[in-house]
């Protein structure tokens, strides 16, 4: 008997995708587990820390640790606002500097003709399997070369060529029909202008996927602020965090682990949320040839 | 098309630059600095391939537990993790749109922090006094009496490593596969129907797969490169670098180790250099796999 309909994008709930329902549901249960934790954990008072048996539901929940960590980072003689402002920095750089140089970048790699520019755009797909701590010494040794350790630069330059935004942005470049930019051409249009009034406004979708894939890179980064930066001034939110989170084995320790956990992971769920919809069209050109 | 000679450099000029400077230079160097001797004090001198010799005959540590680890650890997370993205991402797929969309939220959120900023979560589960919790279930139970202290028993570091590495593996390429299953023109299904696919199956490697290549293939790479970045996460559960008993030592904290606590630079430059070989062979292969030429 041939099949019928493939079941693939279904418009309505239909009896056939309740086997679908019991093999991924507890399968998210499962992957939702460590995440429900955490939030629980950040906001249990110290007797539910200590509980025995442990309890993994928060039943009277506080702000506690919330305010121990306040309380520690404001001790420790650099106040948690300056990691913050650090974070800020530097996140918004990155994210703002490699969008806008990715899709240069992909504008003239999918919609014009030069010399190099498959050979370029092979390299670049190569690079997609850069692993940057695999070549962490040399990147330390570069840094220190150009002697923007303990700057900002040495957190926003390293991170800027993100093979994978430049990848997502050309491809998606790649769909908008070659007569736009033609019928532009005719107008009397530059290049730049082209870019900026034409190309921009279009890629949105994969402008919000850079974006967001930068943020992510940037903010949970720890390789800048541990390697790159010697003064405790310069370090980031995340470098922070990471100390607090490693360092601390004592059970107050761990509700404030748990706080720390929360605040870095809540603004990539916020993003994520807020733009998947874009996130989710640039993915359909995704494909790797 | 228009042509200009000078416009597209300019456009280009900030990429390469950056891209030059932090990722092909730097790939240079690691090459060069694995044939040297450098402390990082002293001007590095030529040894030719010492370092590569002394890595296959004097590292003892390297070929007893780091490399072992590190091909458990990529076998296993690796593909392992790309199978569950692409069979999760399929499942999904035959859904329908708001219960999709909250299921792909959720299996995508741990990647986000790549697991390494969440690894304080797995700290506390895995603590090794009787109120850690998985002690406590475990004795709870009946399955053992006595707390297993399991972030510094060698028997569980990697085992625990992996666990986690493939909680956070649904990644950017579990997306893609994701809208690549979503995307595939329905007409191929019906027509697949008439030439007599039977099942899901049949539908799963004569369509769906053939048709999603270049998705497979870019969740593959990202698939490899998710693998080896969250690498690190066995010095972040167990605190220490080298991990205890070197039971969850990778490549990348022999990396460290060597480089930013013995300061032999040459030395950890040629094991950047097998890791990217390493790295480079799994790309490979995913490409022989799901290249459409």
């Amino acid at each position: 008997m041939a099949l019928k309909g493939s079941g693939i994008n279904p418009k309505k709930f239909h009896r056939s995708q309740i086997k679908f329902y019991i093999f991924l549901i507890p399968f998210a249960v499962f992957m939702m587990l460590p995440i429900l934790f955490i939030v629980n954990h950040a906001f249990k008072p110290l007797d539910e820390l200590y509980a025995f048996p442990p309890r993994f539901f928060v039943y009277k929940p506080t702000f506690e640790n919330f305010q121990n960590l306040f309380e520690l980072a404001n001790t420790s003689g650099i106040p948690l606002s300056r990691y913050l402002l650090n974070s800020l920095i530097v996140t918004s750089a990155v994210v703002f500097l490699s969008v806008i140089i990715s899709s240069m970048a992909g504008f003239v790699l999918s919609k014009k003709n030069f010399k190099g520019k498959f050979t370029l755009f092979e390299i670049n797909n190569a690079a997609l399997m850069f692993v940057p701590i695999a070549v962490i010494i040399p990147r330390f040794l570069t840094v220190s070369f150009l002697g923007i350790d303990n700057t900002f630069f040495a957190h926003i330059l390293p991170l800027l060529a993100m093979p994978v935004g430049l990848f997502l942005i050309k491809q998606f470049i790649d769909q908008i029909p070659d007569s736009l930019i033609e019928a532009a051409i005719i107008d009397g249009a530059s290049d730049f202008k082209i870019y900026w009034k034409i190309i921009l406004p279009l890629i949105k979708p994969a402008i919000a996927t850079a974006a967001i894939l930068a943020f992510q890179l940037v903010w949970n980064d720890l390789e800048t602020s541990t390697l790159y930066t010697t003064s405790e001034n310069m370090r980031t939110l995340a470098f922070f965090m990471n100390t607090l989170a490693i360092e601390t084995n004592v059970v107050v320790g761990q509700g404030m682990a748990a706080v720390a956990s929360l605040i870095m992971f809540v603004p990539n769920l916020v993003l994520f949320i807020i733009l998947q919809s874009k996130v989710m069209n640039t993915m359909s050109h995704s494909g790797l040839k | 098309m228009h042509t200009d000679k000078k416009t597209p450099y300019l456009f280009l000029l900030p990429y390469i630059l950056l891209f030059l400077t932090f990722i092909i230079i730097p790939i240079i160097m690691a090459i060069y600095l694995s044939f040297t001797n450098f402390n990082t004090i002293e001007r590095p001198d030529l040894i030719g391939f010492l370092n590569y010799i002394n890595l296959l005959t004097q590292d003892e540590i390297f070929m007893q537990y780091v490399l072992p680890n590190t091909v458990l650890f990529a076998v296993i997370v690796g593909p392992g993790g790309y199978i569950l993205s692409f069979l999760l991402a399929w499942c999904l797929a035959q859904l329908t749109t708001l219960p999709r969309m909250i299921l792909a939220l959720i299996f995508y959120s741990p990647s986000m922090t790549q697991g390494v900023a969440m690894a304080v979560v797995w700290k506390i589960m895995f603590s090794g006094n009787q109120s850690g919790y998985v002690n406590s279930i475990l004795m709870r139970w009946g399955i053992i009496t006595e707390p297993i202290i399991f972030l510094q028993d060698t028997r569980f570091i990697l085992p625990i490593m992996i666990i986690v590495a493939l909680w956070s593996s649904m990644g950017v390429g579990f997306l893609a596969m994701l809208a690549g299953v979503l995307n595939i023109d329905q007409t191929l299904y019906e027509a697949g129907a008439i030439d007599g696919i039977k099942n899901r199956f049949q539908e799963l490697f004569y369509i769906t797969i053939p048709s999603m290549k270049p998705q497979m293939l870019f969740g593959a790479v990202m698939a490899i490169v998710g693998t080896f970045s969250t690498g690190i996460i066995g010095v972040q559960l167990t605190g220490a670098n080298p991990t205890p008993g070197y039971a969850g030592q990778l490549i990348v904290n022999h990396i460290e180790d060597y480089g930013f606590i013995r300061f032999e630079m040459g030395y950890a430059a040629a094991l950047s250099v097998v890791l990217l070989l390493i790295i480079y062979m799994f790309s490979y292969i995913s490409k022989k796999l799901f290249s459409e030429t």
